[in-house]
């Protein structure tokens, strides 16, 4: 594509509460991210039509571009939607956008083994972008009555089927096939349609599939997305998904018709019209392509209002895992997080006594008016003392779902003969991990970076040497949706004003005494200088090490603790600064606060201060 | 710049209401356009298919699931009797015959040739839906349902508990920021919808619920309350199936909070009148608030509704705090300034100044009030 015809590009994200847009604008032979502006998504009552909260948001980054440029003449949108194409002040040379209004996409995936081709499923529809609502299986524990019962309630937007791997027995699938016929299953947006299903199972199983199910639903069969064991196939799969999701979902949502046939964009020199992304699935195609770009090990996480969806590429092979957790998020699921993780869970992170029935209010308030924010002190502590929670969650969730495949034989040799680890273990591993970024509302717009970086170090306990950066205002979905029509745009951008670089965490594994001496650090600062301290365990040290700069970090753990080269081996390697700066984390791996709750308290608040996380008032 | 939106609840002495009143699944309609209906009323009916029984009958009978046809007693569609023969093998010489009889009172709905399961289907039940409004009919969607229009006071709430309900109001206080006790719930309050002011414990409600209270209308409750009441913590706010015995709508939110003064003089005024409540919540994905519908005398020419806004923010308007502090308290906007400013916990973000009722001048983050339309 020739970058003369894409100079000014518009993006949005229309999420269940807010539409955000950015501007991206081809100046001084780059793509930077100029303007953003933001308003309430209407796809709900009274207004009912997504479009007029992106003309909302548009008209912001209007207005805004006429002040930045100085130029009353900018003009992006009229009544009827965005103006194409560019022609001098007037109109964006492409518009795209992605959407998780309405609830997302939400679906129920069914598999004959619940941990193997089950699993399969539900990693190739949250790879999607999807919610997975339920996972019905041939093993799961449910009589098939209660099974039918829960399909027919579900009311999914669409289904995915596999089940059994090409040539293994069809019995099973069809048995999955009869039960989901019996239940009849009616889509969530509306009944004049039929509910899509995927099939994606045992090829040998088509035909049975195809006649018990095909009269009442609109069946796509696609390829296998477990075709062996040992493999997985899980891209056409997802295609299929991608294109329900616009045909079926976001065409039944109000005002995406329109919206639809906005989206539109050069592709090979010719005007397209550029598909609406689901926005996880965006997120998810961001970080894929920076972690192969950058040959790394990436962990990312976007907590929302509703929802905490955990993105991570893994493994030499780039392995790629989403996980949503669907009831933790910091508005409309705010309570579950406290129901899931239980009051104490929340205020060991709370550096103050409070009223556990005021805390309770306070919570089930921000539920039921989820766009407010903390305008107090103690209550913004509050929130991301519930946000470490519900990332902690979250993150636990996806472990447990980011695993090699079950079910493949191994082959051992004697050295393996004491080895511990299985087919199905987590492939998440926070030692090798490179960079971790967090997004959503309370870690991208924390009034201190440092607030972010602890959230973080809490949540996530990341291990040996880690890059912590933030999303500076959430726009990776409308990167993922981006790279689409210009991966060169949304790279540029990602790496230019999308991270905010927060700095490095160096954390040794291993537990030790308070006090004792758990790490010699030695880092050969940019301007000559020197840091040059023995740290002791429980300790957290903050070094300052700015933007863009580098140092020379000789690391040496004691005391039996570990930074990756093995037990009280030393690790020398250059490290990266950021907005915070470099963290030591001495607090031990794993982790955990004591349980006296006066010493609790001035650890935190020893912690806190170091990190410069709060004012210093509510430390002293 | 652009004009600043802010959500807000309605609370107004006139409104044209139009409800939807839609069967789960297609069924009969038993009114017309142009009836008028009172609340009580059933709108429209249908039946929910039975439950579903899967049967292994190949199994059962030890035979091919390819064959099982050959042994069927029973075709698709035959309606069924709990113990009778639905497949039987002809045996050895008439004898050692293997049999399978139904579970269940139903119908014989399907069987598979090749995993040999059958599907039993337990009888239908029947569902109503009444209009739960006093109006008329402006709309009926064939076989679904129907549209009831009315013009009403209307209050909508931010939380609640319990579905549809009516009954006459009945006021409990006699101002916004007084809460009623225990004492205050006597037998007349027995089928009322009763108006308890800034909150309401635990032990008014159960006392209300042993009088036969119909419904609860409280500025707040507090969720330990709520936790105590239910028996479970709301993890994620969809409400409105709870069985506890009536309906509870909350008008302001969690805690000790004054009803908004124009809520408060609204339900007083109608002190005496019917009204439908229900306390069906649901934060996302189709915003549902509780409602309380007063519905009002009128005429079919005043039914025009009124075009769908949003509410602004403007010099001179109301406001409500829904956020600490000051939280509940009602104030005018005195300005709007544009650019951004930092708050006590040193989020940047817009701001408005507005004067309270006391006098006093506060600034408030504009995410953090609600506009109180006049």
């Amino acid at each position: 594509m020739a970058k003369d015809k894409l100079t000014r590009i518009l993006a949005t994200d229309c999420g269940s509460t807010t539409t955000k847009a950015i501007l991206i604008e081809y100046i001084d032979g780059e793509y930077r991210q100029t303007i953003r502006g933001e308003a309430p998504t209407t796809v709900e009552a009274p207004l009912n039509d997504v479009t007029k909260g992106v003309l909302n948001a548009v008209n912001e980054v209007e207005e805004l571009a006429q002040l930045e440029y100085k130029n009353p003449n900018i003009k992006f949108i009229t009544d009827d939607g965005i103006l194409m194409p560019r022609d001098g002040e007037i109109g964006v040379d492409a518009y795209v956008s992605t959407s998780s209004a309405g609830g997302g996409l939400q679906m129920m995936v069914t598999g004959v083994v619940a941990r193997m081709t089950g699993e399969s499923a539900e990693r190739a529809a949250l790879g999607a972008g999807a919610i997975v609502m339920d996972l019905i299986a041939s093993n799961d524990k449910r009589p098939n009555y209660e099974k039918i019962e829960r399909i027919r309630q579900l009311r999914p937007d669409m289904i995915l089927m596999a089940g059994g791997v090409d040539g293994g027995t069809t019995k099973h699938v069809a048995e999955l096939a009869e039960l989901v016929a019996a239940a009849d299953p009616k889509p969530r947006l509306g009944s004049s349609y039929k509910l899509p299903i995927i099939y994606a199972g045992n090829k040998d199983a088509t035909n049975i599939v195809k006649e018990t199910l095909q009269d009442n639903v609109d069946l796509i069969i696609t390829e296998n997305l477990r075709p062996k064991l040992e493999m997985e196939n899980l891209g056409p799969a997802r295609d299929k998904i991608h294109d329900l999701f616009m045909e079926h979902v976001m065409a039944q949502a109000p005002g995406y018709n329109k919206l639809m046939s906005w989206t539109k964009g050069p592709i090979n020199g010719e005007v397209k019209n550029i598909p609406i992304m689901p926005t996880p699935a965006a997120v998810g195609n961001i970080m894929q392509k920076v972690a192969k770009v950058e040959n790394i090990e990436a962990l990312g996480v976007d907590i929302g209002g509703a929802t905490t969806d955990v993105f991570s590429v893994f493994t030499e092979e780039f392995v790629f895992n989403r996980t949503v957790s669907a009831n933790l998020g910091m508005s409309y699921s705010i309570s579950n997080v406290l129901a899931s993780s239980g009051l104490e869970n929340i205020l060991r992170w709370v550096p103050f006594d409070i009223n556990r029935a005021d805390l309770r209010n306070m919570i089930k308030n921000k539920m039921i008016r989820p766009t407010t924010i903390p305008q107090k002190l103690d209550e913004l502590v509050l929130e991301q003392a519930i946000a470490k929670e519900a990332l902690r969650l979250a993150f636990l969730q996806h472990k447990e779902f980011a695993v090699s495949l079950k079910g493949m034989q191994q082959n051992r040799g004697i050295s393996d003969a004491f080895d511990q680890s299985v087919s199905g273990g987590t492939i998440v591993n926070m030692m090798t991990l490179d960079l971790l970024v967090g997004s959503g509302g309370v870690l991208s717009h924390a009034p201190r970076r440092h607030q972010s970086v602890m959230m973080m170090l809490d949540a996530f306990l990341p291990e040996g040497i880690t890059r912590l950066a933030v999303d500076s205002i959430f726009m990776m979905p409308q990167l993922g949706v981006l790279a689409e029509i210009s991966e060169q745009a949304a790279t540029e951008v990602f790496n230019k004003d999308c991270l905010i670089h927060l700095g490095t965490s160096i954390v040794p594994v291993g537990k030790g005494k308070l006090g004792q001496s758990a790490l010699h650090a030695k880092i050969e600062l940019p301007d000559g200088s020197v840091f040059e301290e023995d740290i002791p365990y429980g300790e957290i040290k903050l070094v300052p090490l700015g933007p863009g700069e580098e140092a020379q970090a000789t690391l040496t753990p004691k005391k039996g603790l570990d930074l990756g080269a093995g037990k009280n081996h030393s690790v020398s390697q250059v490290i990266t600064g950021g907005v915070v700066g470099t963290v030591i984390d001495t607090r031990g791996r794993p982790f955990s606060l004591p349980a006296d709750n006066q010493l609790r308290i001035s650890l935190l608040k020893k912690w806190m201060k170091e990190l410069k996380v709060y004012p210093e008032e509510i430390l002293a | 710049m652009a004009q600043a939106y802010s959500a807000g609840l309605t609370v107004t002495e006139n409104i044209v209401l139009k409800k939807e009143r839609i069967l789960p699944l297609k069924g009969k309609v038993l009114v017309k356009k142009g009836d008028k209906v009172k609340a009580e009323d059933f709108v429209a009916e249908t039946f929910l298919p039975g439950k579903v029984m899967p049967m292994k009958l190949a199994n059962a009978l030890g035979v091919l699931p390819a064959t099982l046809n050959e042994h069927l007693k029973v075709k698709p569609g035959d309606k069924i009797k709990k113990g009778q023969i639905l497949a039987q093998t002809s045996g050895f010489l008439g004898l050692f015959k293997s049999t399978a009889r139904s579970p269940l009172d139903g119908e014989f709905e399907s069987v598979s040739a090749h995993t040999g399961q059958a599907l039993l289907r337990e009888p239908r039940i029947p569902i109503q839906v009444r209009a739960f409004i006093d109006g008329i009919v402006v709309d009926v969607i064939p076989d679904e349902g129907v549209v009831i229009e009315n013009k009403s006071a209307y209050v909508q709430g931010i939380f609640g508990l319990g579905n549809e309900t009516t009954g006459l109001l009945k006021m409990l206080v006699s101002a916004p920021d007084s809460s009623a006790k225990t004492a205050d719930i006597t037998d007349d309050c027995k089928d009322k919808l009763i108006v308890v002011g800034s909150t309401c414990d635990l032990t008014t409600i159960e006392k209300a619920k042993e009088v036969g209270v119909r419904g609860i209308i409280t500025g707040g409750i507090s969720d330990t309350d709520i936790k105590e009441l239910l028996g479970y913590d709301i993890g994620v706010a969809i409400t409105g199936h709870e069985e506890i015995g009536l309906t509870l709508v909350v008008t302001e939110g969690f805690g000790k909070i004054s009803m908004a003064r124009k809520t408060f003089e609204l339900l007083q005024k109608f002190e005496g009148k019917k009204a439908s409540i229900h306390g069906r919540t649901q934060i996302r994905a189709g915003v549902i608030r509780p409602e309380i519908i007063v519905p009002l005398d009128f005429d079919e020419d005043e039914l025009v509704a009124q075009k769908p806004r949003m509410s602004t923010l403007d010099i001179g308007g109301m406001i409500r705090i829904i956020r600490e502090p000051n939280f509940g308290k009602i104030g005018r906007i005195i300005k709007l300034p544009e650019s951004l400013v930092v708050v006590e916990s040193e989020t940047k973000v817009r701001i408005l100044e507005a004067e309270l009722e006391d006098g006093q001048t506060v600034t408030v983050p504009r995410a953090n009030v609600e506009v109180i339309e006049l």
